[in-house]
């Protein structure tokens, strides 16, 4: 498995092997998901929305409804203006959607498409029915990651949809991040129990995860409503989870309506979830319930029965920015030690944020953005580790290692659960690190003498 | 296949109809062309295929970057692959499509690796050949492969990446062959551009450059057209090698390059996906004098009717008498396995949307279980998939098709060789087993449906109409199909099982299909107190 990775480290300054990351478009096409009654519009060559409706659907095993402009040489030639009004004529002759999301790609890009002026001429010109909302994200592929075309969908949500009435509501604007629909669940739920009212956006919950009824919708109920979009400029406070992922709309909300914003760490880990709770009593005057309070302990219990088996593991991570980050400080404060620490984003936040969780307790460790999967596999050949987390394409090197190994952020193409089973909050957390403990004792189990292999762990 | 359709002609008018009229009027009229109600008493009944999607359309196309690196290129596993684009062409095409490759004696083995340039802004501006040249440098010196395969994506057509150049420029430098293609997205209307500039490119460079390369005596054949989906590719070689035929070299799954480079060894060329690879049948012929069959693995009956036919070519008792065996013990003991399963399939109705040979080779395989297949269609045919090679010279190119590079091969000197005797070739032409493929319309019975390049909203209302036991289709369908209820077997890249191929295969498949049809999950769709 994987023999021609070389253990040592070769410089390479063109070739990128084995990606942690993809492109813009799938992340704005996730995000566009969770806007209630939206058909994402994919405005390029139809291979784009064929992969990124295939691994969406890949990851989450649910429907991905999207369009496409399909475009074909003459298109490349002459621009995307035709081919744009004449997928607007169909689709709302066909699916009529409430909303379009329309981003673009690199081939639009390239050939500099403007799209609100398209979308312009065509509401001027009734190829957009009245009362159709219409929103866009600029998503080049050859700029940033998956992760930074979430951001600019998101974005595009406050730029497009947020309003000031002039009268503030008594409520605050969550943004999830690029998280599971369990995740954004979890969240509302917290919420729903403190008594806080807000709206989330994007939310994918009932959107990416829907139940089986015999009966196929092509707009689930899921999804955040432009109505309720549009009244977020009205909120207390906004609070954005991840700041690769969810700053960029926090930021604009306050530009457009004034809106002030609290950028946190995705809640991964008692700490980051305190941060959490602690802003959210500050934003509102009001104490968490005992629930929540309760769930916390529940965490911390585990932490503290637990602790043995991840004292001192050195763990090898490569994932997104948002969740890397709070997932290593998890693991720190449970005594682990992550040695290497990648992600495929080029990311301050994060090469600043997991300098300054390791930098005292893992000096040795190796922090590196923008980076490759290839890259970690040698760094684990050169020195092994106890653990491997990643999304699915680790499953390859911890093969290849023979090391244990989760499955964690995006995508999983090969379980089931990651959907359904939430890993932010005290709740999620607790799902998180019983996994990875788990994984560790299957393994202890697995390796372990006969005269070693006990009934009680 | 010729038993009369459990839909009849009214129903299946009025949906047509339906499908219809819900369009705009021009795509509607357009999309009519796609249809067609068959009629057997109607010989030559004619359907569009491989013209534009409308844009908007809800599709199952991808492009010709996925038919070239995606379906034809990339499962050749010893061969070095990078994709000169931004990073995300090559992430989804890194091991989506199961072509699974062992390594030979040399260990090389790249499937599970994907390589890109990754190309950024600054790239896009400045131009990406420096970047380019310094990948396959750097590739070279790390994984030492005996070839490397450069891919480019939309942009990089746009921005003038002049890939061929940089391509000769590194084969001359390294001394190892570096191929480019230039399969941007955008090129043609479907992923079938692109299989055709990926055997432009395999036969321009690889077949039959291993000049020392010795004669190998025996039947020997290359196949074609076959990609080793879940190990098809596998236990079609088992069964032929038992028959005592020897694969030269396979197209592409579980490819290799060296064997590539010897394929011209070959006397016959067996050739699985039409619509994939027919041109590097057609060249090969021109150029050494292989002839080419058209053969279907996919189903025990199917299977048998191949060997008797690659046994007709060769036309050798001793072969044909060591393939009768072979047949009567691979097929006693698969009819042992499958009877219990026909009994539950039996009367079974099927949809089938697959590429551009799969809709039609898995016909056979459902017919063997009892099962009929009502609408069939595929992805990214062509007018002869469905109607056959003899209407080829009245295909109009159109302008999308003109834009693909047209190659044309002169026989070899030295290396152009018939097989066979003049003969041999004559009996073959009166009895049509060369060159030949009636394509999928003969097949379907009366008053099934063909729908090519079928859309969401066609599904939608051919599923509500006809209700299927089953739908053989993709990834992007799957889950719309099965929330209605209705069971969905991937048949691009099979579901994780698989082999499905062959006399083995067709029991998994059996086992499969057996799986989806009749757990008792599907009678909880409905809860209980809504019954």
């Amino acid at each position: 498995m994987l023999d021609a990775t070389p253990t040592t480290l070769v410089e390479r300054k063109a070739l990128r092997v084995n990606p942690a990351k993809t492109c813009q478009p799938i992340g704005a096409m996730y995000s566009a998901l969770g806007i209630h009654g939206c058909l994402p519009h994919s405005h390029g060559s139809q291979g784009c929305c064929s992969y990124h409706r295939s691994h969406l659907t890949r990851h989450f095993r649910e429907p991905i409804m999207a369009a496409t402009s399909s475009f074909t040489e003459g298109t490349a030639v002459f621009g995307g203006g035709a081919n744009l009004r004449q997928a607007f004529k169909t689709i709302y002759q066909l699916y009529d959607p409430p909303v379009i999301a329309v981003t673009t790609t690199c081939l639009s890009e390239t050939i500099g498409d403007d799209i609100p002026t398209i979308v312009r001429e065509a509401r001027e010109s009734g190829v957009i029915p009245e009362g159709k909302t219409v929103i866009h994200a600029n998503t080049p592929s050859y700029v940033g990651c998956h992760i930074t075309g979430w951001s600019n969908m998101t974005a595009s949500m406050v730029k497009y949809l947020s309003e000031t009435s002039g009268e503030s509501r008594n409520q605050v604007n969550l943004i999830p991040g690029y998280v599971e629909p369990s995740d954004t669940r979890e969240l509302k739920k917290m919420l729903t129990t403190w008594g806080i009212d807000a709206v989330t956006f994007p939310d994918t919950s009932d959107v990416v995860d829907t139940p089986q009824t015999g009966h196929f919708q092509m707009y689930p109920q899921g999804g955040t409503t432009v109505e309720a979009l549009k009244t977020t400029g009205d909120s207390l406070a906004t609070i954005a989870l991840g700041p690769e992922a969810s700053s960029q709309a926090a930021i604009a909300l306050e530009a457009k309506c004034q809106v002030p914003y609290h950028i946190l760490d995705l809640p991964i880990g008692v700490a980051a979830t305190d941060r959490l709770v602690q802003t959210l009593m500050d934003v509102t005057g009001t104490q968490p319930t005992d629930e929540i309070v309760n769930a916390r302990g529940r965490l911390v219990d585990v932490m503290t029965d637990m602790q043995s088996y991840l004292y001192e593991k050195r763990v090898a991570i490569a994932g997104d920015p948002d969740q890397v980050v709070p997932l290593v400080e998890m693991l720190v404060t449970c005594g682990a030690k992550p040695v290497y620490v990648i992600t495929g984003a080029e990311s301050k936040y994060f090469r600043d944020r997991t300098q300054a969780i390791l930098g005292e307790s893992v000096p040795e460790a190796v922090i590196r953005d923008n980076e490759d999967l290839f890259y970690l596999h040698q760094l684990m050949k050169q020195e092994p580790v106890d653990l491997l987390i990643s999304n699915v394409y680790g499953k390859y090197i911890a093969r290849a290692e023979d090391v244990p190994f989760v499955r964690y952020g995006w995508p999983i193409l090969d379980r089931v659960g990651h959907s359904y089973f939430p890993t932010l909050g005290y709740a999620g957390s607790l799902h998180l690190l019983c996994t990875i403990i788990n994984t560790l004792l299957e393994r202890k189990d697995r390796d372990d003498p006969d005269e070693s292999f006990e009934l009680v762990l | 296949m010729d038993a009369p359709s459990p839909i009849d002609q009214t129903t299946t008018q009025t949906a047509v109809k339906d499908i219809v009229e819900a369009y705009p009027a021009k795509v509607g009229k357009k999309r009519a062309k796609h249809i067609v109600v068959r009629d057997p008493n109607e010989p030559e009944q004619s359907i569009d295929a491989n013209v534009r999607t409308t844009p908007g359309i809800i599709t199952q196309r991808g492009c010709a970057f996925a038919g070239c690196k995606g379906v034809v290129i990339g499962p050749i596993g010893d061969v070095v692959h990078i994709v000169h684009g931004p990073v995300g062409c090559s992430y989804y095409s890194w091991l989506i499509r199961r072509n699974q490759f062992r390594a030979r004696a040399n260990g090389r083995n790249f499937v599970n690796y994907c390589f890109t340039t990754d190309l950024t802004e600054h790239d896009i501006v400045f131009g990406g050949m420096t970047k380019l040249r310094q990948a396959i440098q750097e590739a070279y010196d790390i994984f030492q492969p005996p070839a490397i395969t450069v891919h480019a994506t939309c942009p990089v057509g746009l921005i003038g990446d002049d890939i061929q150049g940089v391509s000769r420029e590194m084969s001359e430098k390294l001394g190892i062959s570096v191929v480019a293609f230039n399969c941007e997205g955008y090129k043609g209307v479907s992923q079938s551009a692109g299989h055709h500039i990926a055997n432009n490119g395999i036969m321009k460079n690889w077949v039959g450059t291993d000049e020392g390369a010795e004669e190998v005596e025996g039947y020997t054949v290359n196949l074609m057209g076959e990609y080793n989906i879940g190990g098809d590719t596998w236990e079609i070689e088992r069964v032929l090698e038992k028959c005592g035929i020897e694969v030269i070299s396979k197209f592409s799954g579980d490819g290799s390059y060296d064997e590539t480079t010897q394929a011209h060894l070959a006397k016959l060329n067996l050739v699985m996906c039409h619509r994939s690879i027919n041109y590097v049948s057609e060249m090969m012929e021109t150029k050494f004098g292989i002839p080419w069959i058209k053969v279907n693995f996919i189903g025990v009956n199917s299977f048998a009717k191949s060997l008797r036919k690659i046994a007709e070519v060769f036309d050798d008792p001793k072969l044909t008498e060591r393939v009768e065996t072979v047949i009567a013990e691979e097929m006693a003991e698969t009819e042992a396995q499958l009877a219990t399963y026909r009994e539950r399939l039996t009367g079974k109705t099927v949809f089938l949307f697959v590429g551009g040979s799969r809709a039609h080779h898995y016909q056979g395989l459902f017919a063997d279980l009892g099962m009929k297949t009502i609408v069939a269609g595929y992805e990214f045919a062509h007018r002869d998939d469905y109607e056959g090679r003899d209407i080829l010279p009245n295909l109009k190119i159109d302008a999308d098709s003109r834009n693909i590079e047209e190659i044309h091969v002169k026989q070899d000197p030295e290396r152009y060789k018939r097989p066979f005797s003049d003969e041999a070739f004559a009996k073959m032409e009166e009895n049509k087993t060369l060159k030949d493929y009636k394509g999928m319309m003969p097949d379907m019975g009366e008053g099934t449906l063909v729908v090519d390049n079928i859309s969401h909203h066609e599904l939608d209302v051919l599923i509500e109409r006809f209700k299927p036991d089953l739908i053989g289709s993709g990834i992007k369908d799957k889950y719309i199909i099965e929330k209605l209820g209705i069971p969905c077997k991937q048949l691009h890249n099979y579901d994780y099982g698989g082999p499905f191929a062959g006399f083995r295969g067709a029991v998994n498949f059996a086992k499969d299909v057996d799986l989806r049809v009749n757990t008792p999950v599907w009678k909880y769709v409905k809860a209980p107190w809504l019954n």
